[in-house]
C-alpha cells in the first residue's frame, strides 16, 4: 500500500484568477432510476440528502449529489471512503437494476476562484455563466475547450470543475492560459 | 499635395506626436491617427501597388473597404501581411511597409504589366496557361506564383496570444453607429440583456462627421448621451474594436475583437473570438460609398468623396490643396462643403445629373464652389498621383471639354447598405430602384429554429440613409427585437432628426455614360485585382452570364476587401452588357467573415501545450523520465520504446523483445480501455455486440472478443471478463474506449432501450500493468499477497487481492504468447506500483517496454492489432477467425452483412503470414502482384501486406498480409514490387510464426 496522489499533486497557478489541483476526492457513479425508493432511500442513506433535481448540485465536496443525466447521479465524498459507499449503495439498492462504481481516480478535480472567475471559465465552456443565469447550486456537463468537464459553484467567486485524470494537464494548461494577466473581459 | 491641416481632427490628440515608419522612412503623426491618415498627413499618396498590372494605389476609402492601403506590418514574430491602413490605429514604433512590388514602391519591374494589359484581359489566366498541359507544372504555375500574391507570409512563429469567449445576449446589435446604439437603447428599455458590438475604436459611427441634428441637439451630442446611458444599464455590454464578423444558424454570431494591435506592448492576448448565441441580431452596420467608374479612377489622388470628409474632420488631413468632387448624388456636395470649410480649394463640383442637386448644392454655390451639373470626368491625368482631369458631359462618349489641373478627386457613386451579415444566414435583399442599391428584404430574414427571423438590419444598412429616417427605423428595430427575445415592448418614442430636402441620386455605372473602349478600359471597379469596366463586359461577351462564374473569370470581387467597393458596380455594368435588370443578375453570395480576422483568433488558446489534449498514464512522467520515444496513440501518448545511452530505437526493441522472451518486461497498459456493462440483460447484450457468446463466459474467466459494425466489418477487440452474474468488464482497444462507449450506448439507448443494461467507461480509474515473461510469476510471488499459481489463477482467469499491499485485479491474459499478468490497481496508486516492480523486478532483470515491442511479439504470435489487420473492410473471417463467431447464436451485430455474397466471396483475401525468402524485411502496405494487367492496364494485385516487423525472436523478417486464396497456397512464394526499388519474394506461411502450441503463455 502506498499513498495515493493526484494527477498533478495540488499544482496550483495565480493569474487572473487562483488555479489549483484540488487533491484527491472520492466520486461514486450510480446508475439507475432515480425515482425508484430502493435507489433514493440507499442514496439518503449514503450520502444523506435526496436526489437533487435536474441541473443541480446538492451538498458539497465532502458530500455531495451531483445531477448528472436523467439516470445517473455522481456521489461526492471524501477519498478514503469512495469504496465503503459503493458496497454500502449495492447493499442499499439490493435487487433494483443500477450500477455503482468507484470512480474516483478516474477524475482530476479543480478549483478556480477570484472575481474573474466566470470570465475564465466562460474563455472555455459554451456556457452562459453571467450571474443571473448561473448559480451556486446548478451542476453542468460541458466542455472545456477539447475536453469533457462537469463543473459547479460552491459561492459567486469559485468554480469546481472535474475532468478525466488523463487530462488534468492538458486542463490545467487551458487555465493558466485562460488566467493570463491582462486578459480580464469585462463581460460580467 | 495630401497634408495635415492646421486645425481641427476630432480623433486625434494633437498635442502629442508619435512616431512610425513607412517603408524605413521615419515619420510622425498623432494618438488617434489611423495609419491612413498619418500616411496621409505626410503626403504618402502612394501606398501600394495592384495585384495584376502593378499600378501604383492610393488610399481611396477611410475603413474597412479599403482595397489598396495594405501593408505588411510589424517585424519578426510580430509580422503580419495584407494590414488595413485605414483601419490600423497608429501607435508608437508602428513599423510598416508596402506590397506587392519589385524592387521599389517607386519603380515596380512588374508595372511592365500595364503595358501588357491588352495581353492580360479577363480570364487571362484560364485562357493561355491551358496548353500545353506538361507547361503547367514546370513553367506557368511557377511564373503564377512568382508574381502572385500580396503581403509575404510570416516566416516567424507569432509571439502573440489569442482567446475565445462565449457569450449570450437577448438582443445582440452590430454595429455602434447612431443606429445601433438607438436600437440598442431601446432593446436594452424592456430588460433584454443586450450586447453591442462595434468594428471602430469610436461610438457613433460616420454620423459626426457628417452632422445633422437629433431632437433639435447636435448628433454628437445624442451620441455621448447615449452611450452614457447605455453604459449605466446593468443589462448592456458595449464592445469596441469587436466586428461582427459572422452571422449563423442558430443565432450563432462570431466577434473579432482585437485588443492590443493599437497596444503592443500591453499584457493579455492579442485578439478575443466571441462566440456569441443571441436570441435576436439587430444588425447597424451602416453603408459604403460606391466609386465612381471613370478613367484613371485608380490613380492615387482619387478618393471616395465621404473618407475625404473622414480625413478632414477626424484626423484634420487634406488629401490635397486642389480638389475636383464628381458625385451623382447630394451627399457628394457634403465633401465639397467641408473641405472648403477646412480651408481646401475645391475646384469644381461636377453633378452627373444634368438637373443636379438640391439644398446642399445651393449651400455649397453660397460658398462659392462652382458646380457643373450633367457633367463628369473623361480621364484623370498623372502616374503615381492625380495631375489633372478632363471634363466631359455625361450623357456623351467622353469629348474632353475642359482640362484641370487638381492633385485630388473626391467621387460618390451613391451608398450600398452593408447587407453582408443579413446575408449570411439566408436573409433576401430587395433593388432600391430609388436609391440604386441592394437593401434587406423585410419579408426575407434569415429563419431560426421557429421558422422566424432572428436579425433585423437597422439604419442606413436597411437602405434608412438620412439621418432622421434611420432614427425612426433604428428605434423600432430594436424594440422588435426585443419583443421577439420574449421581452414586453415598452411605449418608448423615436428621437426626431431634422429632413434634408435631397434630390434623388441618378444611377452612374459609367462615367460618361457612353464611353469608348479606351476609357472603358482604364475605368475601374476592382482596384486591388485589377478589374475594369471592359473586363466585365468582355466576360459577358463570352458568355458569363452568372454573376457567381463571372466574378471567378474576372476576379472581380475577390481582393481581400471581397468586392466592398466593387460589387454593385460590376454587376450593374454585368447587367447592362446582357441587357437586363439588375435584380434579374442578382448579387454574389456574402460569406463570413465580413472583414479578414487573424488565423490566432481562430485557433484561441489551442496552440503550443494547449494545441490539443494529450492524454497521460498515471506512469507517464516516470516514461518520460526513463527514455521513451513518444508514441501518439488517439490522444494518449505511450512509449513506443525506452532507448538507454545512446541506443537507437530499433535497439531497444530488439532489446525489449528479447529480454521479455527470456526474463520479464512490464508494459503500461492503462491506456486499454475498460467499460464496465451490467445488469439481468448484460449477457445478451454483449452477445449482441461481439461475434462470440459472452453469455456462457463464467464469472472469474475471460474470453477474447471480436466487435463488427452493423455492415460486418471489424472494428474492435479485446478481452471480456466477467466479474459476476450480472456484470462484465469489457476491455476495448486504446482508441477504441469512447467510441465502444458510445457503439453500446446508441444500441442501448435506440434500439434495445427496454434492456435492462447500464454501461459505465472506468478506462481511467485504474493503471494497468503487464508484468510478462517467464519470470513474471517468480517476480509477483516475491512481492507476494495473491496465489498466482497456474492452478489457482489458470490462463484466462481473472482474481482480485492484495500484491505487495496494493488492491488488484489480476488477468491472466497475454498478448505476446508469454507467462503474462496484467494487474489493475487504483490510478493514484498506479505509479508506486510500477516502482515497486521495477524495483522488486531487478533480481530478474525486468525492464519495461514500448508499444513496438508490443507490437512485434504480437506479430510473432499470430495476433492480429485494430488498424493494421483491418482498415474498415475487413471481416473476422477474412482473418481467419471464424473461430471466435459463434454459430449457435441466432444473430449478433453484423452477422446479416456477413452472409451477404461479397462478405462469402471465396476470392475476398484472406489472413496468411508471410516469409520473405531472404530474411528481409517487407515494406509496410506492400502489394504483391499477380499474372497480367487490369482494365487500367495496372499490373494485378493479389495480396498486401498488413503488419511487417523484424522478429529478434526469429532474427529474420516477419509479416502478415491479406492474400487471394491465401490459407489455401501454403508454401507458395509471391513477389512484392515496391517503391524503394527492390522486389521482394515471400514465402505464403502460417501466421504464427512463434511457439504455435501456446506452451510458454499456459505455465
Amino acid at each position: 500500500m502506498s499513498e495515493p496522489v493526484s494527477a498533478l499533486q495540488d499544482a496550483s497557478h495565480d493569474g487572473i484568477v487562483a488555479v489549483r489541483e484540488d487533491g484527491l476526492q472520492g466520486m461514486i457513479t450510480l446508475r439507475g432510476d432515480l425515482s425508484a425508493a430502493a435507489v433514493g432511500s440507499a442514496i439518503k442513506d449514503v450520502a444523506g440528502l435526496a436526489v437533487p433535481e435536474g441541473g443541480r448540485i446538492s451538498g458539497d465536496r465532502t458530500g455531495g449529489l451531483c445531477w448528472m443525466s436523467p439516470d445517473e447521479l455522481l456521489l461526492l465524498c471524501p477519498h478514503e471512503d469512495a469504496d465503503a459507499n459503493v458496497e454500502r449503495l449495492q447493499q442499499g439498492v439490493k435487487d433494483t437494476h443500477s450500477l455503482v462504481v468507484n470512480v474516483s481516480d478516474a477524475r482530476a478535480l479543480f478549483r478556480v476562484s477570484g472575481p474573474a472567475a466566470r470570465e475564465v471559465m466562460a474563455k472555455l465552456c459554451p456556457v452562459d455563466f453571467s450571474p443571473d443565469a448561473f448559480t451556486p447550486g446548478m451542476f453542468r456537463r460541458t466542455r472545456m475547450a477539447q475536453v469533457p468537464a462537469a463543473l459547479w459553484m460552491s459561492d459567486d467567486g469559485t468554480f469546481h470543475i472535474i475532468c478525466f485524470r488523463s487530462v488534468a494537464e492538458y486542463v490545467f494548461g487551458l487555465l493558466k492560459v485562460a488566467s493570463q494577466p491582462g486578459s480580464e473581459v469585462g463581460a460580467f | 499635395m495630401s497634408k495635415r491641416l492646421s486645425t481641427g481632427g476630432r480623433l486625434i490628440d494633437r498635442s502629442r506626436r508619435i512616431g512610425f515608419s513607412f517603408n524605413g522612412k521615419p515619420l510622425a503623426g498623432h494618438p488617434g491617427d489611423t495609419l491612413a491618415s498619418a500616411l496621409l498627413a505626410n503626403d504618402q499618396m502612394m501606398v501600394g501597388r495592384s495585384f495584376k498590372y502593378h499600378r501604383p494605389r492610393g488610399i481611396v476609402a477611410s475603413g474597412v473597404e479599403e482595397p489598396n492601403a495594405l501593408v505588411n506590418m510589424g517585424e519578426g514574430k510580430r509580422f503580419e501581411p495584407n494590414q488595413r491602413a485605414t483601419t490600423t490605429e497608429l501607435f508608437d514604433g508602428l513599423t510598416a511597409r508596402s506590397q506587392n512590388h519589385w524592387p521599389s514602391l517607386d519603380f515596380d519591374i512588374g508595372g511592365i504589366n500595364k503595358h501588357l494589359s491588352r495581353l492580360l484581359p479577363a480570364g487571362f489566366y484560364y485562357k493561355m496557361f491551358m496548353y500545353p498541359r506538361a507547361f503547367w507544372k514546370s513553367v506557368y504555375e511557377p511564373f503564377i506564383r512568382q508574381s502572385a500574391g500580396l503581403g509575404q507570409a510570416p516566416t516567424e512563429r507569432d509571439a502573440d496570444s489569442y482567446e475565445h469567449f462565449y457569450a449570450f445576449a437577448d438582443v445582440l446589435v452590430i454595429g455602434g453607429g447612431v443606429a445601433g446604439l438607438l436600437a440598442a437603447r431601446h432593446a436594452a428599455d424592456t430588460g433584454a440583456r443586450v450586447l453591442v458590438l462595434e468594428q471602430t475604436a469610436h461610438w457613433g459611427g460616420r454620423s459626426p462627421v457628417d452632422g445633422g441634428t437629433v431632437d433639435g441637439s447636435p448628433v454628437a451630442q445624442f451620441i455621448d448621451e447615449t452611450v452614457s446611458a447605455l453604459e449605466q444599464m446593468p443589462n448592456v455590454t458595449l464592445r469596441r474594436r469587436c466586428m461582427g464578423a459572422g452571422v449563423y444558424d442558430h443565432g450563432y454570431v462570431l466577434g473579432y475583437e482585437r485588443l492590443t494591435d493599437h497596444l503592443p506592448y500591453a499584457q493579455g492576448p492579442r485578439h478575443r473570438l466571441w462566440r456569441i448565441r443571441a436570441k435576436q441580431i439587430v444588425t447597424a452596420t451602416g453603408a459604403i460609398e460606391r466609386p465612381l467608374s471613370f478613367a484613371g479612377n485608380d490613380i492615387p489622388g482619387v478618393m471616395l468623396a465621404s473618407a475625404m470628409r473622414d480625413y478632414a474632420v477626424d484626423y484634420a488631413v487634406s488629401p490635397g490643396e486642389r480638389v475636383v468632387v464628381a458625385t451623382n448624388n447630394d451627399d457628394g456636395y457634403r465633401t465639397a462643403i467641408c473641405l472648403r470649410n477646412a480651408g481646401v480649394n475645391v475646384l469644381r463640383v461636377l453633378d452627373a445629373r444634368s438637373a443636379g442637386g438640391g439644398a446642399l448644392m445651393d449651400d455649397a454655390r453660397a460658398l462659392g464652389i462652382r458646380v457643373d451639373p450633367g457633367r463628369g470626368i473623361a480621364k484623370v491625368g498623372g502616374g503615381k498621383r492625380v495631375q489633372s482631369v478632363q471634363i466631359c458631359a455625361q450623357d456623351g462618349v467622353g469629348g474632353a471639354l475642359e482640362a484641370l489641373k487638381c492633385d485630388a478627386v473626391a467621387m460618390s457613386g451613391g451608398w450600398s447598405p452593408v447587407v453582408h451579415l443579413w446575408s449570411h444566414c439566408g436573409g433576401k435583399l430587395l433593388w432600391d430602384e430609388a436609391q440604386a442599391h441592394f437593401r434587406p428584404d423585410p419579408e426575407h430574414p434569415p429563419l431560426g429554429a421557429d421558422g422566424n427571423g432572428f436579425v433585423r438590419a437597422a439604419g442606413a444598412s436597411n437602405g434608412a440613409l438620412a439621418l432622421c429616417d434611420t432614427l425612426a427605423d433604428a428605434t423600432e428595430a430594436g424594440k422588435a427585437a426585443a419583443k421577439a427575445a420574449g421581452f414586453r415592448r415598452r411605449n418608448t418614442r423615436a428621437p426626431v432628426g431634422e429632413a434634408v430636402s435631397e434630390r434623388p441620386l441618378e444611377a452612374v455605372w459609367l462615367m460618361p455614360q457612353q464611353a469608348d473602349v479606351g476609357l472603358r478600359s482604364k475605368s475601374w471597379l476592382d482596384f486591388q485585382n485589377d478589374v475594369k469596366v471592359s473586363d466585365v463586359q468582355l466576360a459577358a461577351r463570352e458568355g458569363f452570364e452568372s454573376v457567381e462564374h463571372t466574378k471567378r473569370y474576372t476576379t472581380l470581387g475577390m481582393a481581400t476587401d471581397q468586392g466592398k467597393l466593387s460589387n454593385i458596380n460590376g454587376l450593374a455594368v454585368l447587367s447592362d452588357a446582357l441587357g437586363q435588370p439588375i435584380p434579374a443578375t442578382g448579387t454574389t453570395t456574402f460569406r463570413p467573415p465580413y472583414t479578414p480576422i487573424s488565423m490566432g483568433a481562430i485557433a484561441g488558446e489551442a496552440r503550443d501545450e494547449v494545441f490539443q489534449p494529450i492524454r497521460r498514464t498515471p506512469i507517464h512522467d516516470w516514461h518520460d523520465a526513463h527514455g521513451a520515444d513518444w508514441e501518439p496513440v488517439g490522444q494518449w501518448r505511450r512509449p513506443y520504446a525506452f532507448r538507454r545511452g545512446s541506443e537507437s530505437a530499433h535497439d531497444a526493441v530488439i532489446r525489449e523483445v528479447r529480454n521479455t522472451r527470456e526474463a520479464v518486461g512490464l508494459l503500461d497498459a492503462s491506456t486499454l480501455g475498460k467499460l464496465i456493462v451490467k445488469g439481468p440483460d448484460a449477457g445478451r447484450f454483449l452477445d449482441m455486440l461481439y461475434t462470440n457468446m459472452m453469455s456462457t463466459l463464467k464469472p472469474g474467466r475471460c474470453r477474447y472478443g471480436l466487435m463488427c459494425n452493423e455492415n460486418g466489418f471489424l472494428m474492435d477487440d479485446g478481452v471480456v471478463a466477467r466479474i459476476d452474474e450480472d456484470t462484465f468488464l469489457c476491455h476495448t482497444t486504446t482508441g477504441g474506449a469512447e467510441h465502444i462507449h458510445a457503439h453500446m450506448e446508441e444500441w442501448l439507448q435506440t434500439e434495445w432501450w427496454d434492456w435492462q443494461v447500464y454501461v459505465a467507461n472506468v478506462t481511467e480509474q485504474h493503471a494497468q500493468i503487464g508484468v510478462v515473461g517467464p519470470m513474471a510469476r517468480k517476480l509477483l510471488d516475491k512481492i507476494g499477497g495473491m496465489d498466482l499459481s497456474a492452478e489457482a489463477l489458470p490462463f484466462m482467469a481473472w482474481a482480485d487481492g492484495r500484491i505487495g499491499g496494493f488492491d488488484a485485479r489480476v488477468y491472466r491474459i497475454s498478448f505476446s504468447g508469454e507467462l503474462s499478468y496484467e494487474i489493475a490497481v487504483p490510478a493514484s496508486q498506479g505509479l508506486a506500483f510500477w516502482k515497486l516492480l521495477i524495483s522488486a523486478g531487478a533480481e530478474f532483470g525486468i525492464m519495461p517496454y514500448g508499444t513496438e515491442a508490443l507490437h512485434v511479439m504480437r506479430a510473432e504470435k499470430g495476433f492480429i492489432m485494430i488498424g493494421d489487420e483491418t482498415d474498415g473492410t475487413v471481416i473476422p473471417q477474412d482473418l481467419g477467425l471464424d473461430w471466435a463467431i459463434s454459430g449457435k447464436k441466432e444473430d449478433y451485430i453484423g452477422k446479416r452483412a456477413q452472409a451477404r455474397s461479397h462478405m462469402a466471396d471465396p476470392d475476398r483475401w484472406k489472413l496468411v503470414g508471410l516469409e520473405t525468402t531472404d530474411g528481409s524485411v517487407l515494406p509496410d502496405g506492400a502489394y504483391a502482384v499477380g499474372e497480367g494487367v487490369n482494365a487500367n492496364g495496372q499490373k494485378v494485385t493479389q495480396g498486401r501486406v498488413t503488419s511487417t516487423y523484424y522478429s529478434p525472436t526469429l532474427d529474420r523478417g516477419i509479416a502478415m498480409g491479406l492474400v487471394l486464396h491465401g490459407p489455401d497456397r501454403m508454401g507458395e512464394e509471391i513477389t512484392f514490387p515496391c517503391t524503394d526499388g527492390k522486389t521482394y519474394s515471400a514465402r505464403i506461411v502460417d501466421p504464427v510464426f512463434y511457439d504455435k502450441d501456446g506452451e510458454k503463455q499456459n505455465v
